[in-house]
């Protein structure tokens, strides 16, 4: 080729805004989920207009319940858990370029298993107990989720249908169990499984009225962050989810690397079950179907897939669960209402995603050399 | 909406006068396209040439509306015309014929041509249209057929369909981009005779975007160069030899010579015992029953595309799970894992590497990391492997292999669909082939490449060659195979049907093979 030919390698160019060019990029995945956030908080507020309330009233009264005080930062941080757990089901299976949003069937077994194991394992001490009831809820939620995963690879079927499905097939499952093989006839108005003992039960942060699932969560956050972003497995899975033929060609195991994450997302979901029943609610009934894989999913996307990302969005997601049955009482609106804002938060997120690349602010080039 | 299209539309017949005046197009800082102004004399095939990354594809695009120039003009007839979307551009009467095929292949050539109609009507009264379409079949110069589903079609036919849909459609203006790149010698010249003819007779004009001088010479009345952005060279193609172009397009830099072959062929290092899969629809089988590749040997395969050369490609890279059969690599059974790819230091270049070896989104770097991110090193032969990514030293390795293969682009951080088809397969080649390589599989390397990175690839593996790695190499372009092969195979309908030592062999006997005219044909 022309000797001439000379490669437009960076650090040609002779601006003074280089060093923005790497920071431009980064900043499109900050700002725009940010403004597609406020926008969703926008057209809420025009929503509650019509219904006549003041939308400032409803943020006001959401941040002082979600966050104004200690006690309503515990409350928020005890739902923070499940929903960091769930919010990883969706970012795992989406580096392979994967939708999966049935992780709330995960969660309602992974709590059934905890549930059910506690049963067998009462008399057994803590430190014996409690780790095998957690694995059991985890290897519930890996199979389950895994399942997927292997149903796209090996028979091609679409993994979102498929794990939504599976979700309400988890659901009545787990209503079956705890209505009948499973329950202590001792539960009158709400069927469940046979009450945890004391040993049995996960305790709280020292000096906290949140549990230890919140920590655990935390670490499994960071934990997958280093897994997609820092070893060659994630980057395997990258790969493969970026193009799948590329990544055949290459040799990569694809049908493991896809069960793999996927198996590994249902963990999470189903250590997010064992918590609810362990650390919660003492024993496994219907109240484990409380949404909180689905409010994942709205999570992921908000924190496009990104696992560091992912905390903060589910503390705030937490902050607006914690708080919605006080607003709703408080301000007489219907109970559906904060559905109704995750809703708008969703859709206006999901239209936010086909605006990537559309701003020359964000285009590393724009601060190079001119 | 529609009316106000056809408001605007000219009216029909007669090739159009179509000009660029300082057409500039900036992808942020960096300059694409730097002032070009190109007039193009109504009723003549212009031809546009420069080495990959030159701009060509960028602006055409420009024309079209796909893109939005940083400054200049479009003119089409002597008058300014603005064009902010592919539809006004439509309303000139401008089109595009692309390198890849659009047309939709369960659909017939007819139902094809009625959908592309802006104005296509909600209900289509299908036999008005056919005998309107009839109609317009008669007054074209070449004509395919009608009812049959477009994927039977073959690629020639497939092309004249969609030259025919832009005539059909009203276009006076026609821009192709590399059009003959699917076709064989046989079907470009076809295709570009009737392309030619419709100029000659004032009905279209066309500018052509190719990398083949021969068609330059024997096709176009004008040509244009752009080298990075540039336009640095015009003239009548009466005027200019072949070296004269080569000139413009590369500046002042010479072509390495060609690599010479030296060495014979050692052990064999693949071999292909009875392999049966099935082809793409199912219905077929492809067979390879005995192929075998030595060390330090380059075994061309010639086809015609769509002949299974894809899916025994796919079969040797483990996409395609073998019905019976199977393949040694050294003596050893190989079902083409990473591990005993790593192993055996065996490296695949599919065609069309941005669909079957890239990954669009991840960047320059990432995708040439995709050999060695799970190695230490960089990934050679056998080197042990690493759970840990080494995010420096993958984005250093990416700087020096894009210097070392010089692949044009902003930055190895740069989404890799961002660089023009030849560097793309630049950029993929600059994987495959640095380190050790004891096997080389390899399918039409230089496929949209300019003539100086075609020779330049064609020395590394020649060099490859030279220094002991076992090539085999699929191509639908015969020099290549020629040129480069030790031993030639010619495959045909899903088998090897003839295999000739490459100093014996001949074109036309090659080619009445890759047309399935062998003798005896086949079990
Ligand atoms: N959307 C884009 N964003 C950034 N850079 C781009 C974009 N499109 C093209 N470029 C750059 O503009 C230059 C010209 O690209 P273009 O596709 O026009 O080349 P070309 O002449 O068609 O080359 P080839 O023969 O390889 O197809 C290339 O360096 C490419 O990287
Ligand atoms: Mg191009």
């Amino acid at each position: 080729m022309a000797e001439q030919s000379v490669t437009m390698a960076p650090g040609t160019g002779g601006r003074r805004t280089e060093w923005l060019a790497p920071l431009a990029r980064r900043a499109e995945g900050v700002v725009l989920p940010v403004a597609a956030l406020i926008a969703g908080f926008a057209l809420f507020a025009l929503f509650l207009l019509m219904l006549g309330k003041s939308p400032v009233d409803f943020y006001e009264l959401v941040y002082k319940a979600g966050f104004g005080t200690a006690f309503s930062w515990q409350n928020t941080l005890s739902r923070a858990a499940p929903l960091l757990f769930a919010a990883l089901c969706v970012a795992l299976p989406a580096r392979l370029g994967l939708v999966v949003i049935g992780g709330e069937g995960a969660i309602v077994l992974g709590g059934t298993a905890t549930g059910a194991l506690g049963v067998c394992l009462a008399g057994t001490p803590g430190v014996v107990g409690l780790p095998l009831m957690a694995l059991g809820g985890a290897l519930t939620g890996a199979l389950w989720i895994g399942a997927v995963g292997a149903l796209r690879h090996y028979r091609g079927v679409n993994e979102t249908i498929a794990s939504l499905l599976m979700a309400y097939i988890g659901i009545a499952l787990m209503n079956f169990l705890v209505e009948g093989p499973l329950r202590d006839p001792a539960s009158l108005n709400k069927p469940s499984t046979a009450p945890l003992p004391r040993s049995l039960q996960v305790g709280d942060i020292p000096g906290m009225d949140v549990h230890w699932g919140l920590i655990v969560a935390l670490v499994c956050c960071v934990l997958t962050w280093v897994l997609i972003e820092r070893t060659s497995w994630g980057f395997a899975a990258r790969i493969a989810g970026g193009n799948v033929r590329a990544a055949q060609v290459q040799g990569l195991p694809v049908g493991r690397l896809i069960v793999g994450f996927t198996a590994l997302g249902g963990a999470f979901a189903g250590l997010a079950g064992f918590y609810e029943v362990a650390a919660v609610q003492g024993s496994a009934n219907a109240s484990l179907a409380a949404g909180y894989g689905y409010t994942g999913i709205l999570i992921a996307f908000l924190a496009r897939q990104n696992p560091l990302a992912i905390i903060p969005v589910a503390i705030l997601l937490a902050g607006f669960e914690a708080s919605s049955g006080l607003v709703q009482r408080r301000m007489d609106l219907p109970d559906a209402t904060i559905l109704v804002l995750k809703a708008v938060v969703f859709v206006v997120i999901l239209v936010s995603d086909t605006l990537y690349g559309r701003f020359r602010l964000f285009s590393p080039e724009r601060w190079r050399t001119r | 909406m529609t009316a106000a299209l056809h408001a605007k539309t000219p009216a029909p017949g007669g090739a159009l006068a179509v000009e660029t005046v300082g057409m500039t197009m900036r992808f942020g800082g960096f300059t694409a396209l730097d002032d070009v102004s190109i007039r193009i004399a109504p009723g003549t095939l212009h031809a546009l040439l420069g080495e990959n990354g030159a701009g060509k594809s960028t602006l055409v695009k420009c024309m079209m509306g796909f893109y939005h120039a940083s400054s200049g003009q479009l003119m089409v007839a002597g008058r300014e015309a603005p064009v902010a979307d592919p539809r006004q551009a439509h309303a000139l009467g401008l089109g595009m014929v692309y390198q890849h095929f659009t047309l939709v292949p369960s659909l017939t050539a007819a139902e094809n041509l009625v959908i592309s109609r802006e104005d296509a009507p909600r209900v289509i009264d299908w036999r008005r249209e056919t005998a309107a379409l009839e109609e317009f079949m008669a007054r074209m110069p070449f004509r395919v057929p009608l009812g049959q589903p477009v994927s039977a079609l073959a690629a020639g036919e497939k092309q004249k369909l969609e030259i025919l849909k832009q005539l059909y459609l009203g276009r006076r203006f026609l821009i192709l981009d590399e059009p003959t790149s699917v076709l064989t010698p046989d079907e470009a010249d076809e295709v570009l005779g009737h392309v030619k003819a419709l100029c000659s007779a004032g009905e279209i004009t066309v500018l052509m975007i190719t990398h083949k001088f021969r068609e330059v010479t024997a096709f176009a009345d004008d040509v244009s160069v752009l080298r990075r952005g540039r336009l640095v060279g015009q003239g009548r193609v009466a005027d200019l030899s072949h070296a004269r172009m080569a000139a413009m397009m590369m500046g002042e830099a010479t072509l390495p010579a060609p690599a010479a072959r030296h060495g014979t062929p050692g052990e064999v290092v693949l071999a292909v015992e009875g392999a049966v899969a099935p082809d793409r629809s199912g219905l077929k089988e492809i067979s390879v029953d005995d192929l075998k590749v030595r060390a330090g040997e380059i075994v061309g395969i010639a086809g015609i595309s769509g002949n299974g050369q894809m899916e025994f490609m796919e079969m040797l890279t483990g996409q395609r799970a073998l019905i019976s059969g199977g393949m040694q690599v050294n003596g050893t059974p190989y079902h083409a894992t990473r591990g005993e790819q790593r192993r055996l230091a065996i490296r695949t270049l599919p065609e069309e590497p941005l669909r079957n070896a890239c990954a669009p989104r991840m960047s320059v770097a990432e995708n040439i990391a995709f050999r060695s991110f799970d190695a230490k090193g960089a990934g050679g032969k056998g080197a042990p492997s690493s759970f840990w990514l080494n995010r420096r030293q993958m984005r250093k390795r990416g700087e020096a292999l894009v210097a070392g293969f010089k692949v044009r682009t902003t930055s190895v951080d740069a989404p890799i669909a961002a660089l023009s088809g030849g560097n793309v397969q630049r950029a993929v080649l600059a994987r495959e082939l640095s380190g050790d390589v004891d096997l080389l599989i390899i399918s039409n390397p230089c496929f949209g490449l300019d003539f100086a990175a075609v020779s330049e690839i064609r020395t590394r593996i020649m060099a490859a060659r030279n220094a002991g790695t076992a090539v085999l190499l699929m191509s639908e372009d015969l020099d290549e195979i020629l040129e480069l092969s030790d031993r030639v195979l010619v495959m045909s309908e899903g088998r090897i049907v003839y295999e000739v030592p490459a100093a014996e062999a001949d074109i036309p006997t090659l080619g009445s093979h890759m047309g399935g005219h062998h003798m005896g044909g086949h079990a």
